[in-house]
């Protein structure tokens, strides 16, 4: 059984069509990334699958997770919010709790899993809090457990939002551009901690990212899409220089990391010429 | 020109309020000009003068303003009430803490039932949390709440539970909530959605995401808020004795009514100095809680 299945998925906001009759298929243990230019339809599909946008009312469309279905026929199913505690979320922002400390935050991951009053009153066990702290450690920010989560760096909130996932114990991990708005060192850290659950605990991973080097680097698999339309699904090693221009024309610059700007040129002569005049 | 560069240390004078005191300089660029006057915009701005001028003088003679030569004339009579009040006695000063106690314990409890019940209902009366079908009818039912004064629940409330400060209670319970439950409506409207988004990614309850999603985004605001609405309700309970709900009002008035300015002086005192002191300490702790 598929981890995610998704068929004939559409999503139409006002006018213009974000994604047009998608249908995907993610194996139980991949680790997949979805590459594409800024409003190629990455997030709206990882929204998604998460469930937290319903898709356009068609009879066809769904999508199933462990052949659980958490949409169909345009409607968030009612079994979503079960299906969602096997459905780790990573998000472009965080979305961390910036009041409450690091280790509360990983805690809330278990909300779904301990009894509903006894996580609205945040009354974890000591096990539960270290499992937490453990999954701290693993992606290696334990010494902030007790911090607010709004004073960590942008890639120790991140690394922060991994634990929440793990703790939640998610058999499916989403990542909705986890590293965009990170430095390439924290980026690093960050994609290294998501193919460590993947490789270590077989997480299926579906991680949408702006530029396909991460996609080569981490994932065997990459999907690209193309206004709301799947352009390419294959091994990511096959995406090189070429198939990417022959994918995205002009656009491709978005996707690829640009190369180290060139050594300054010299003035051009006729500059220099106006420069000695004027002097 | 020296004279002109600075005012320090110069008499006053009102010549120089005229006088030039930078020399201006000139446009040099001849093509510039001034852009066209936009008299719609203007006629608008002159419009909204006129109103308001119209109104303060339509509500004139009404609101008996042509007394005000009488603030002149009596005054006399008004330098022999004040006079009165020169002399505060502090005999029952006792008596008088005693009941600016009881008139505080009055809006503790008057605000704290107002802080629990605001809670869910200003939670309900957000438009990003509730359907517009509750979020309405709430927001309706706690305009209403805001919109009738503490007294005349006072003036209620002493009629249907009896004189004393159980009624005091009430009545600042209802209002306050009223206004508690805007304010904190207010502010979960005004919410980062994203950690909402988080909580909820977790497979958790709606319930949870306010909890954990909400509540810690807002609670700073949601303290300030509250204390400052308690100081606004110490003063409210100083009225209340008016219509009988107990606490300094009802002693305040019975000096007020009975001339004895001496003791009225003394009370107002002690209400003087309790609101002081309410609205330093809670100014303190607001300053804590954001």
């Amino acid at each position: 059984m598929a981890a995610i299945k998704i068929d004939g998925l559409s999503k139409t906001f006002g006018r213009r069509k974000a994604l047009d009759n998608i249908s995907l298929n993610i194996a139980p243990g991949e680790m997949v990334a979805l590459i594409g230019a800024s409003g190629s339809g990455k997030s709206t599909l990882i929204r998604h699958v998460s469930g937290l946008v319903k898709a356009d009312a068609d009879e066809l469309g769904h999508i199933a997770v462990h052949g659980r279905k958490i949409q169909e026929m345009g409607g968030i199913t009612n079994d979503a919010r079960q299906i969602r505690r096997d459905i780790g979320v990573i998000f472009q922002q965080f979305n961390l709790v910036g009041r409450m400390s690091v280790l509360s935050n990983v805690l809330t991951g278990l909300l779904g899993r301990v009894p509903a009053l006894r996580g609205t009153l945040g009354l974890f066990t000591r096990a539960e809090k270290l499992l937490a702290m453990q999954a701290l450690d693993r992606v290696g920010i334990a010494e902030t457990a007790r911090q607010r989560a709004s004073t960590l760096s942008g890639g120790q909130q991140q690394r922060a939002a991994i634990a929440r996932a793990t703790v939640q114990g998610a058999r499916v991990l989403l990542a909705d551009e986890p590293i965009a708005s990170l430095d390439p060192a924290s980026a690093k850290r960050v994609m290294e901690s998501l193919s460590d659950l993947n490789r270590k605990d077989g997480v299926t991973v579906l991680v949408s990212l702006h530029q396909v080097d991460y996609a080569r680097k981490y994932c065997p698999r990459t999907v690209a899409l193309r206004n709301g339309t799947v352009a390419y699904d294959g091994p990511s090693d096959a995406l090189d220089h070429r198939a990417l221009r022959a994918l995205y024309g002009s656009a491709i610059d978005e996707l690829v990391i640009p190369e180290a700007p060139e050594v300054w040129q010299p003035v051009a002569p006729a500059a220099r010429a106006l420069e000695s005049a004027t002097a | 020109m020296g004279a002109r560069t600075s005012y320090a240390g110069r008499p006053f004078s009102f010549r120089y309020l005229w006088q030039e005191r930078y020399p201006v300089t000139q446009a040099t660029h001849q093509q510039v000009t001034l852009p066209p006057r936009d008299w719609g915009r203007t006629f608008y701005h002159w419009l909204i003068v006129a109103v308001v001028v119209f109104v303060f003088l339509w509500s004139w003679a009404p609101a008996e303003m042509y007394l005000f030569v009488n603030l002149y004339t009596d005054a006399g009579n008004m330098a022999e009430y004040a006079e009165g009040f020169i002399h505060p006695n502090f005999e029952e000063i006792d008596y008088y803490i005693e009941e600016m106690i009881l008139t505080v314990e009055i809006a503790v409890w008057g605000t704290g039932l107002a802080v629990l019940s605001s809670i869910p209902l200003g939670i309900l009366s957000s438009s990003n949390m509730a359907p517009f079908w509750i979020v309405q009818p709430v927001r309706r039912l706690m305009d209403t709440f805001r919109a009738i004064n503490e007294l005349v629940f006072a003036v209620l409330f002493v009629v249907a539970v009896g004189l004393g400060p159980f009624a005091g209670v009430m009545a600042l319970f209802i209002h306050t909530t009223g206004t508690l439950a805007k304010l904190y409506s207010e502010s979960v409207e005004a919410i980062d959605p994203h950690p909402v988004e988080g909580i909820r990614a977790t497979g958790a309850i709606r319930l949870q995401e306010i909890v954990f999603g909400v509540i810690p985004q807002v609670l700073p605001l949601w303290i300030s808020v509250s204390l400052y609405r308690f100081e606004a309700n110490v003063r409210s309970a100083t009225v209340l004795g008016l219509v009988g709900a107990g606490g300094i009002g009802q002693v305040m008035f019975e000096s007020i009514r009975g001339f004895q300015y001496a003791q009225s002086a003394a009370i107002l005192i002690v209400v003087i100095v309790t609101v002081t002191m309410t609205d330093i300490l809670s100014q303190q702790l607001r300053k804590l809680a954001i």
